[in-house]
């Protein structure tokens, strides 16, 4: 196992160990292991199609694994499904957006905070008697800039705030394992530092572990405590942020391979 | 209050609190405003079809289960009955046995159905529940010993729901609204005449005992899906509904909401089966399990607006009531045409069918979210212009 934290001394939430997956002869992701503590924030980053989905699909249960096991506080959840991984705290908000269109923004986060609660069972009561659960739905939106578009159903809002709602549904789930697949790919500039912010105070929590996939390297620098690298469904690199950047395989494998990355990037590669 | 009894969920929309309204005033006093048996069994087979539309409902628009064995569950509900009574005779402990027994099977069933979607899913599911309603009608075909075939059964009712049954004495009388507004129509200057002739009376019998104990179980059952439409369960399955994938990963276990979907669905089912029985008094395979009352049920859903409940109220009224008097209304065009042409050929009152499928094309190419969707959004455009 790649640790590379020594520092910490506590074992880690959440683990994956040779999680395999493979789709006819195609290894999509191919014996990863890699552990991650409370209160660290990992960025995942690779070229397209290295495998960063789909391990994320791995970890929360949308996939199931050919190999390996995924455990979560020492428990292996590698034969559950995704509803009852999100039960026990895993959270995952997606690449591409995916809600609830007809219903409106407060219903889309009202649905996660009924299943924190455990009241989806709930049918002989008004769901819009349970102040309780729409107050708290109200506060997520809030917290996402989205309270003037409560009542708005989802399919008639803008991209931008579509992907703030995906975030907002994570949040609601008040899960142990934050799971953040490029919350702000197709963001308008002045949004992204909502999302950041939202991201930064998460982590200042200290006791939840968060992890990233992220394109915009200048995010990944900045909320990064570690970067892990993967490529071709492998584990590549794994380490410090800066360390992991001037690394000769993450050169080559990512920054190398996609020359039109951003300028920075690009900069970085030249060193 | 009101706004309990609805659930929150109230028409939103004032010509579909005016159809509503008409709808249950009519309903309410029927057997007092309509003279004539076809009126009062069109009444009847509206209540028990609105049990059997709004629970199709809760599967077909709240959680796009799309299921052909509706009429599966209603036929065990219909023919629990018959075959209950016909064993052990008129009496109200038939009726209780076969209640119990056709819903127990329901349940039984319907489970099976539920944790079968767990494996296959969309269309592969719908041609499942297919292939089961149809094994289901040549069973009742084939075993003529129990059920009687072709033929069917006779469902003998106990005397207090019969003809003979007078649960009081006296006089009671109606005011025929059909009587009254012909009336107005053909001698508007004799209104004292109108209101005379329209005044009919009513024979209170068992029968419309029966009548009233439907539309009270009807009114009550569409109230119960209301508020489970409107509950955190509903919202659970139009959350199915909108995104299954998402569902599960919020931590809905899917398979769970669908399963308690197509019980609660099946049980209301076979409950309209069991009122079928006993107010129609004969069951065979084509007045309940028929694949063509399947489609049926589907169009009056969809003719409504599925995912809004009241939908189904207005698509059954609509339906039952096209279906039984559209030859007639076609009768009344076909005295005006000329013999032997081409207009007279399409006016025939055999004809209805045609017609029938014609407003249908029109109502779902105009009115694709249904009767009710549509009216929805109409009010809707209108308040912020106001």
């Amino acid at each position: 196992m790649a640790s590379l934290q020594p520092e910490t001394v506590s074992r880690p939430v959440l683990e994956t160990r040779d999680l395999t997956i493979n789709f006819g002869g195609h290894v999509a992701v191919n014996r990863v292991s890699c552990a991650f503590h409370a209160g660290t924030l990992t960025s995942i980053v690779g070229p397209n199609g290295a495998g960063k989905t789909t391990w994320f699909n791995l970890i929360s249960g949308q996939l199931a694994a050919s190999a390996g096991s995924v455990r979560l506080f020492d428990e292996d959840i590698t034969s559950l499904g995704a509803p009852a991984r999100a039960d026990k705290g895993l959270g995952r908000a997606f690449q591409l957006t995916n809600l609830f269109p007809n219903l409106s923004a407060l219903e889309n986060v009202r649905l996660a905070v009924a299943s924190r609660h455990r009241i989806g069972h709930v049918f002989w009561q008004m769901a819009s008697k349970r102040r309780d659960i729409s107050d708290r739905a109200a506060a997520y939106l809030e917290q996402v800039n989205l309270g003037k578009r409560a009542d708005t159903p989802v399919a008639n809002l803008p991209h931008g705030d579509q992907r703030k709602l995906e975030v907002a549904l994570m949040l609601a789930l008040e899960p142990e394992v934050f799971m953040f697949d490029e919350p702000t790919a197709g963001m308008s500039v002045d949004e992204v530092p909502v999302i950041l912010e939202l991201i930064a105070n998460i982590k200042h929590q200290q006791n939840k572990v968060i992890l990233l996939v992220e394109h915009k390297m200048d995010v990944v620098r900045s909320l990064s405590d570690r970067i892990v690298v993967l490529h071709n469904g492998e584990l590549v690199a794994d380490g410090e942020p800066a360390e992991v950047i001037a690394s000769p395989i993450v050169q080559e494998a990512y920054l190398g391979v996609s020359p039109d990355q951003e300028p920075r990037d690009s900069q970085g590669a030249a060193v | 209050m009101l706004n309990a009894i609805f659930s929150g969920d109230t028409p939103r929309s004032r010509p579909l609190t005016a159809i509503l309204l008409v709808i249950l005033v009519c309903l309410a006093l029927g057997p007092f405003l309509f003279d004539g048996t076809r009126a009062f069994s069109t009444l009847g087979m509206i209540c028990v079809f609105i049990v059997v539309v709004a629970s199709y409902d809760l599967m077909l628009g709240y959680t796009h289960i799309v299921s052909f064995a509706h009429t599966m569950f209603f036929g065990i509900g219909a023919y629990g009955m018959a075959i209950a009574t016909d064993a052990m005779g008129n009496n109200f402990t038939a009726i209780l046995v076969g209640l119990a027994g056709a819903i127990a099977l329901s349940v039984v069933l319907s489970l099976l159905l539920g944790l079968l979607s767990l494996r296959v899913k969309a269309i592969f599911f719908a041609l499942v529940t297919l292939a089961v309603a149809f094994a289901f009608l040549s069973l009742a075909t084939q075993l003529y010993n129990i059920t009687g075939g072709e033929d069917g059964l006779r469902v003998r009712v106990p005397r207090e729901l019969g003809p003979a049954f007078r649960p009081f004495d006296g006089e009671l009388r109606g005011f025929s609204i059909v009587t009254f507004l012909s009336g107005l129509f053909t001698e508007p200057g004799n209104l004292g005449e109108v209101l005379r002739e329209s005044v009919f009376k009513v024979r209170f019998s068992g029968r419309e005992l029966m009548y009233y104990v439907a539309f009270v179980v009807s009114l009550l059952v569409f109230l119960f899906l209301l508020r489970m439409v409107n509950s955190p369960f509903g919202r659970v399955l139009q959350a199915i509904r909108e995104n299954e994938f998402r569902a599960q990963a919020l931590g809905y276990r899917t398979v769970f909401y669908r399963t308690a979907a197509v019980i609660v669905s099946a049980v209301l089912a076979t409950l309209a089966g069991v009122m079928f029985a006993l107010i129609n008094r004969y069951v065979n395979p084509e007045n309940t399990l028929d694949f063509q009352l399947m489609v049926f049920i589907l169009l009056m859903c969809v003719i409504g607006g599925m995912g809004t409940l009241y939908g189904s109220v207005v698509g059954v009224a609509l339906f039952l009531l096209a279906q039984n008097y559209l030859q007639d209304l076609l009768r009344l065009f076909a005295a005006q045409v000329p013999e032997g042409g081409v207009m007279a050929e399409l006016v025939a009152p055999d004809r209805w069918l045609l017609w029938f499928g014609v407003l249908f094309v029109l109502s779902v190419y105009f009115f694709p979210t249904g009767i009710v969707g549509q009216l929805r959004i109409w009010s809707q455009r209108r308040k912020p212009a106001a």
